[in-house]
């Protein structure tokens, strides 16, 4: 099996939500001064993005990853991008950027003492690398097994292609679950 | 770092251009020499910033959080020039000549922008596009991928020919005699990596425009500048350009001088190269601050820098490129995908009429539109860059450019296809009304992303833009009109000279705290390529500049003749009446225990620089007297801009003069109280105290702002003219702002009390 880098997890904003942006970028400040990183990794910035519609959003810059409340495609959700590979196997990829995801999803609905919810319901896996991972049928061909068993270590659930009328969009799976994501243990 | 970035360089081997593909390799290789430890940092860092790879903030592994400094705890140690994080996201400046992309380009942007920055593409005041974020290992990939759709990221930066602009609407204008876009097309390829345009001491930026009224080049503020002429002997027109040099802004804005009246075509070229000879040559080296192109025209005059270019033009050897390069006919460079139609009924929908209204301009070709797509601070996202790459497709021939308002149009629209265009604009969030109106805001990247910016202008310009875009048509179409640059130090990147209302960013110490403030210019004009700069007027606290444009445009309503101009208004009203009615926004600052908004910048939370208040009794009895001197130095740097206003160009000169020397004189007295009054004896102890020790040095700008001072020093008593007493009054108010950042500087380090 090929070697999938680069893993962005995006888990969505419950409909419950009272979003405030300022107290976002404040949280991140705070995550970057204190080097408090949800993957331990180096934050270095903030670039706030609101102004663009369906954009990235708020954005937490780090050397390995970035951590962005975002709007793409009018859903609004947490995401996180790795940027750094990360060794073992995909099985520890998906889990790696899974787990920094939803301890960031965590942090944030602590911190903003319950205004922001996050979806426990699933999340969107993507690849962020068009060499590792063309989004092609063949693509999800190979990598539908892993992706299957990954959502079944969460307790089951279905995989279904992301972007498949698409090849221009980055390859990946929205993965819906049958059992909620626990956010401190996943 | 990509795990895929070896995989590029196999799977893109023969689709890229020959000579391209072996400087990316190139690029690469000097990578690994730097990792190796062969290269040293400094040619590291020209060496990565001719290939358009930029440092960016934070980037010396230092992070301000509002209480103290920190240490960001990079891994990696090695640098990748001085002071400058190997591990540290750099910014990635991409040429596009005259801002021409094909639906191709965009896709590969759009690929770029998503797997190596932020998923977004930003469209720069000089038409290149920027991505953020960027790690160098990757640079060597996205620079392959940019090669395969025929970009090169070549001499983006550093000290070399920058991207060549043009008019975005070339070719298809309803007032140029002629399309220059190939000509722009022509010299830039002419110059990319020429052997005589090497040895610059300073960038060099050209410029194209079709005509001379609009702004859409901006020639005058261009090293060199070109607009299209014709002109008729013996019957038989003849075409050329009309051609400028020595202009740009920067801390202290030059108008370009008329070089040629006509520059036949055929000379376009030996004459560039020419002038790249003689600056290579002659342009200044060492005094970074004086190495642009417009000092050596300013210095030499331009008859002396004219027979010099002619003297070299005439040693160059015969290069068949002079004329294999330019267009061979007049071929039309572009062609519409539909034919020609009406203008269909816009039917009820506001928001659809305020955008044909803004964003559509009539071409040239009947039946056709350009339409504009007002790009909110400049910025795309990747999926919008592909939605447009199938609307060009769909529309056009693939026929888009960026704007130097950072923007994009869309050219070759069948009027027939209008609505079904806003539908689909719409749908991908690219349908914004009010292009090129006072929400339109062109924001440099400022505290953002930039190593330099002192205030937050693009934080300051979202803020602007929301409640502007939420008065929409409410406000009066005379506001509507109007234009708003925004940049985030004195480097001008906003182009803040050339606005109505125009800003950049300033700091000040009040009560002991540093306050993010912005310089107020007004008076700019954007017509005419830039046909006149603004003056400062006043600072404000950042926090109140939306304040200060609600008063400075009811002003404008209120007491504005029939239709008249903003930049008219200005110049009759005067600068005083204006700085008054502004002046409250300076006072009565609250106490930062109990209210600390104007402590921190647009979209910032972080207290601006908390952490570099010193306290202490002493330091509060030299606040005092320091305060009060650079505050006279400013009043005094205002009045010589009425005198100069006023006619008196040798009055403005003197007091701008002056003013150096009282806020010169500020500083000395904090270390020597006794200093008199005398002009050689301030100049002797400023230069011992301040430049000799290198403590009034900018860590960017070095002794840039003090060479101001010490050059006026030293011409004091010449005859002013009114250009070089302009100059004297933009010196002056840059030096005053170093002033301040010397003393804030001085305050940090505990070293302001007397000895």
């Amino acid at each position: 099996m090929s070697d999938l880098q680069h893993i962005n997890v995006k888990i969505g904003l419950a409909n419950e939500s009272k979003l405030d942006g300022e107290r976002v970028v404040e949280i991140f400040h705070g995550w970057i001064s204190k080097q408090a990183s949800p993957d331990e990794g180096v934050l270095i910035d903030v670039a706030d993005y609101r102004h663009v519609p369906e954009g990235p959003g708020i954005l937490l810059v780090g050397l390995h990853a970035d951590f962005g409340l975002d709007y793409a495609d009018g859903r609004a959700g947490l995401r996180y991008n790795r940027k750094g590979a990360v060794g073992g196997d995909n099985a520890k990829r998906f889990k790696q950027a899974l787990s920094a995801a939803a301890r960031a999803c965590a942090k944030l609905e602590e911190e903003t003492k319950g205004g922001l919810k996050f979806a426990r319901d699933g999340f969107d896996l993507t690849v962020n690398d068009r060499a590792l991972a063309p989004n092609a049928p063949e693509t999800f061909t190979k990598h539908k097994a892993e992706l299957e068993a990954f959502a079944a270590a969460l307790g089951g659930g279905s995989v279904e292609r992301l972007n498949a009328g698409e090849p221009r969009r980055l390859f990946g799976a929205r993965i819906t679950l049958k059992k909620p994501l626990d956010l401190a243990k996943a | 770092m990509k795990a895929s970035n070896a995989l590029w360089k196999e799977r893109l081997a023969g689709k890229i251009d020959e000579a391209l593909a072996k400087e990316v390799d190139t690029f690469e290789m000097e990578i690994e020499l730097r990792k190796q430890g062969k290269v040293d940092e400094k040619v590291f860092a020209e060496t990565r910033l001719r290939r358009g790879t930029y440092g960016q903030r934070y980037d010396n592994g230092q992070r301000h959080d509002g209480t103290e400094s920190k240490k960001l705890p990079f891994e990696e140690k090695l640098t990748k020039g001085p002071m400058t994080a190997w591990d540290a996201p750099g910014m990635q400046r991409i040429k596009i000549p005259y801002g021409g992309l094909n639906p191709e380009q965009l896709e590969v942007l759009a690929d770029l922008a998503e797997e190596y920055s932020d998923s977004i593409a930003h469209i720069t005041t000089r038409q290149d596009v920027q991505l953020h974020f960027v790690h160098i290992e990757d640079t060597p990939s996205v620079m392959r991928r940019l090669a395969a759709a025929k970009i090169t990221t070549r001499e983006a930066c550093g000290n070399s020919v920058r991207n060549v602009t043009g008019c975005p609407f070339a070719g298809v204008c309803r007032d140029e005699p002629f399309d220059v876009t190939p000509y722009a097309r022509a010299l830039a390829m002419f110059l990319l990596g020429h052997p005589d345009a090497q040895n610059f001491g300073r960038k060099f930026k050209p410029a194209f425009s079709g005509c001379a009224q609009h702004a859409c080049g901006l020639t005058a503020m261009h090293d060199v500048g070109y607009t299209a002429v014709v002109r008729t002997v013996d019957g038989k027109e003849e075409r050329g350009f009309c051609m400028v040099v020595g202009g740009g802004l920067g801390s202290v804005p030059y108008q370009a001088k008329v070089f040629e009246e006509f520059l036949p075509l055929n000379e376009l070229l030996p004459t560039v190269q020419a002038i790249a000879k003689v600056f290579g040559k002659h342009g200044e080296k060492k005094v970074r601050s004086r190495a642009r192109l417009k000092f050596l025209v300013a210095d030499w005059g331009l008859e002396k820098f004219k027979a010099e270019v002619a003297a070299e033009r005439k040693k160059l050897a015969p290069d068949p490129r002079w004329t294999s390069m330019l267009p061979k006919a007049d071929l039309e460079d572009e062609t519409p995908l539909k034919p020609p139609g009406e203008m269909p009924s816009l039917g009820n929908d506001e928001r659809l009429q305020h955008w044909a209204r803004t964003n559509l301009r009539e071409q040239r070709q009947a039946g056709y539109v350009v339409a504009t797509l007002a790009l909110p601070l400049g910025d795309i996202t990747a999926n919008q860059l592909r939605d447009l790459a199938d609307i060009a497709r769909k529309f056009t021939k693939g026929t888009v450019r960026a704007t130097v308002e950072q923007n994009l149009v869309l050219r070759w629209v069948s009027k027939a296809d209008v609505v079904e265009l806003y539908k689909a604009l719409s749908a991908a969030k690219l349908a914004a009304p009010g292009a090129s109106n006072i929400q339109d805001i062109v924001a440099c990247p400022g505290t953002d992303t930039c190593k330099l910016g002192i205030s937050s202008s693009r934080g300051l310009a979202a803020e602007l833009r929301g409640r502007l875009v939420a008065k929409g048509t409410a406000l009066d179409r005379a506001i509507q009109d109007l234009h708003i640059k925004i940049s985030g130090c004195f480097n001008s990147c906003g182009q803040h000279h050339i606005s109505d209302i125009g800003f950049y960013g300033v700091s000040r110490t009040v009560s002991g705290f540093r306050v993010p403030h912005f310089q107020v210019i007004l008076g700019g004009q954007w017509e005419e390529n830039a046909g006149s700069y603004g003056l400062p007027i006043i600072a404000i606290p950042s926090k109140r500049i939306p304040d200060a444009v609600e008063r400075i445009t009811a002003h404008y309503l209120k007491h504005r003749q029939p239709d008249e101009r903003f930049t008219k208004y200005v110049r009759r009203v005067g600068k005083g009446p204006i700085r008054e009615l502004l002046e409250p926004l300076t006072k009565d600052l609250p106490d930062p225990a109990k209210d600390a908004t104007l402590f921190s910048d647009w979209g910032d939370p972080r207290q601006y620089s908390i952490g570099d208040i010193g306290k202490g009794e002493c330091a509060g009895e030299v606040v005092s007297a320091y305060e009060f001197a650079t505050t006279e130095a400013e009043r005094m740097v205002f009045a010589a801009q009425l005198k100069l206003d006023a006619g008196d160009a040798q009055k403005a000169g003197e007091e701008a003069y002056a003013a150096m020397k009282m806020a010169a004189k500020a500083l000395v007295q904090l270390q020597y109280d006794d200093v008199t009054d005398d002009a050689q004896e301030v100049a002797d102890e400023f230069k011992e105290r301040f430049y000799d020790t290198k403590v009034f040095f900018d860590p960017f700008a070095g002794g840039k702002f003090a060479d101001y001072y010490f050059a006026a020093h030293e011409k004091r008593g010449q005859k002013f003219t009114a250009e070089f007493a302009k100059y004297t009054i933009e010196e002056a108010q840059l030096f005053i702002e170093a002033v301040h950042s010397c003393y804030n500087k001085l305050r940090t380090e505990g070293i302001g009390t007397k000895p």
